[in-house]
């Protein structure tokens, strides 16, 4: 009886206990990018004037979000980065909570992630589409010349068996596709939603990897087609062919620098547009080599673009 | 925020088909038993063996050493060693096997080799003195002796690893921790709690029912709990009461 009695009580401390943490809000990973990311946020969010540079979680995103604190940095702007924060759906949120101040986006990305039905595939008509669509906290600065968009691509050797030129091609062999790609491919537009609207491709399996992991997967036959960036550096390197998107699934995806409007000083505005200019996909594609194929520091290689191309 | 889990978790569409909870729950399960049988297969007979020589404790000391891998990492690397040496599922699914053995062996053998070497002298000598040979004593004494002890490295092995299976789920294999991997990449809170609250109950059942069958199985002279030992009070009163009568 004794044992009964003191089982109701840890039980009901428990259920108190869950009831006080549920207390303060609906969705604990909207309250704070902080919770939701573990360790990602940049420290330093005591000091005021601080920049706090978030960056998702796969490694040009890391670059640029370094290139651009080491460019605040050298022109006397105090910039913070932290460990990769997750994907889109959480690092965004971060900065609505304002734990992180400035992220490297990508322009149709960005876009479509606010308005999932953006018909716009133009850098400008994307960039203009997505100025409207921004909370009121936040701007993207200056497009950079360099893009890196999502792609469907597949081997050498399934685009000659299968004879491939488009996603479509690859629709007609949806039955024998594993699809490998970061989860929140499965739920984005940009990802297996639009296939299936546009091209009615709908894999038979799907494969949630990150980073290599995806590379790997395509080039060992685990999966037959892949979510891998246009600037991946095993593009080139595994002779990997990027499948043609005629109706436009992904757009185009310039590097933009979405800041909360309250730390966008007009210096700082000037700093990061001043990389922007700098930043073209061919050395965006070379400094990703750097990071990925010869495990170059991120941060070092960072620093040498910004002195070899006058930025510091 | 509770009533967005509670929503998740009763909505129909959420069990069905492929990506549904019926399947991801066979599917931790799958993984989860194949995991303890095979690492049951190694060390229950390595561990009894152990207790029963006297020799070889330091594999116990090694085991033990392992438990400090971190089960993540180890993944991750098994798994980058295979992709390119094993075609479709197995090159995630043999990783994540190999990852949840090494992590059920130390208590299973911990738990078969304190078993059997703590059985009571006695009844060791007893049987000996019986003219049993060590085979049999092994089989016949020290193994339904150690059965408690058994049956403990079993459960604590069966919840790690009903835990610890959801990792998997980082190298694209199904089972429960899909729904943390996928909810938290989309930052769908409702359905991270949701996976999180249906690992714990799957461990706690699991736990549930291998208390049953520790129930069916260990000699009642063993048993500890306070049921047998209400029967045998039960037990011991009718005989007395006979007696008196």
């Amino acid at each position: 009886m004794k044992r009964t009695l003191s089982a109701t009580a840890l039980g009901i401390a428990a259920a108190l206990a869950l009831a006080a943490c549920g207390g303060g809000s609906s969705n604990p990973l909207s309250t704070g990018g902080g919770s939701a990311s573990g360790g990602g946020v940049p420290s330093g969010s005591a000091k005021a004037g601080t920049i706090r540079v978030g960056a998702a979680n796969f490694p040009e995103s890391q670059l640029i979000a370094e290139i651009y604190a080491a460019a605040l940095n050298a022109k006397g702007i105090k910039a913070t980065t932290g460990d990769p924060i997750g994907a889109r759906e959480v690092y965004l949120k971060a900065l609505q909570q304002g734990s992180i101040d400035l992220v490297p986006e990508y322009a149709y990305s960005l876009l479509t992630f606010y308005n999932p039905s953006a018909s716009q595939t133009e850098p400008d008509a994307v960039r203009s589409a997505l100025t409207k669509k921004l909370p009121s906290g936040d701007i993207v600065l200056d497009s950079a010349p360099a893009e890196d968009s999502n792609t469907v691509t597949v081997t050498k050797e399934t685009a000659a068996k299968w004879k491939l030129k488009t996603i479509g091609d690859l629709a007609k062999h949806s039955k024998e596709v594993t699809f490998a790609a970061p989860a929140e491919f499965q739920s984005r537009e940009q990802g297996l939603k639009g296939l299936k609207k546009k091209y009615n491709l709908v894999p038979k399996s799907f494969r949630a990897l990150q980073g290599t992991a995806i590379v790997q997967a395509l080039k060992n036959d685990q999966a037959q087609a892949a979510n891998i960036f246009t600037t991946d550096p095993s593009i080139k390197a595994d002779g990997f062919v990027i499948l043609k998107d005629p109706k436009h699934v992904f757009g185009s995806d310039n590097v933009v620098p979405l800041i909360r409007k309250a730390k966008a000083s007009t210096k700082v505005q000037t700093v990061i547009n001043a990389v922007q200019a700098k930043l073209t996909t061919d050395k965006l594609a070379a400094m990703d080599k750097k990071v990925q194929v010869d495990h170059k520091d991120a941060s070092s290689v960072a620093k040498q673009f910004i002195s070899s191309n006058g930025l510091g | 925020m509770l009533t967005s889990v509670w929503r998740w978790l009763t909505d129909g569409g959420h069990w069905q088909g492929e990506t549904g909870i019926t399947h991801r729950l066979l599917e931790h399960l799958q993984y989860s038993g194949e995991s303890l049988l095979i690492a049951a297969l190694i060390a229950l007979p390595i561990g009894a063996l152990i207790g029963h020589t006297g020799k070889g404790k330091w594999i116990i000391a090694v085991a033990n050493a392992f438990r400090a891998i971190p089960s993540l990492g180890l993944l991750f690397v098994v798994a980058m060693w295979f992709v390119s040496r094993l075609t479709g599922d197995s090159a995630y699914l043999v990783p994540t096997i190999i990852v949840l053995v090494i992590l059920a062996i130390p208590p299973l053998l911990a738990g078969a080799y304190s078993g059997v070497s703590e059985v009571d002298p006695a009844a060791r000598d007893a049987a000996y003195g019986m003219g049993m040979s060590g085979r049999q004593v092994l089989a016949n004494v020290e193994v339904p002796c150690a059965l408690p002890l058994i049956f403990s490295g079993v459960r604590s092995a069966a919840l790690q690893i009903i835990a610890t299976a959801t990792i998997a789920a980082a190298i694209s294999v199904g089972g429960l921790g899909r729904y943390l991997i996928d909810g938290l990449a989309n930052s769908d809170y409702a359905q991270m709690a949701g996976g999180a609250i249906l690992v714990t109950a799957l461990a706690l059942l699991v736990d549930g029912v291998l208390a049953v069958i520790q129930q069916l199985t260990v000699p009642g002279g063993l048993r500890t709990t306070s049921v047998s030992r209400r029967k045998q009070r039960a037990a011991a009163a009718a005989v007395e009461s006979a007696h008196a009568a």
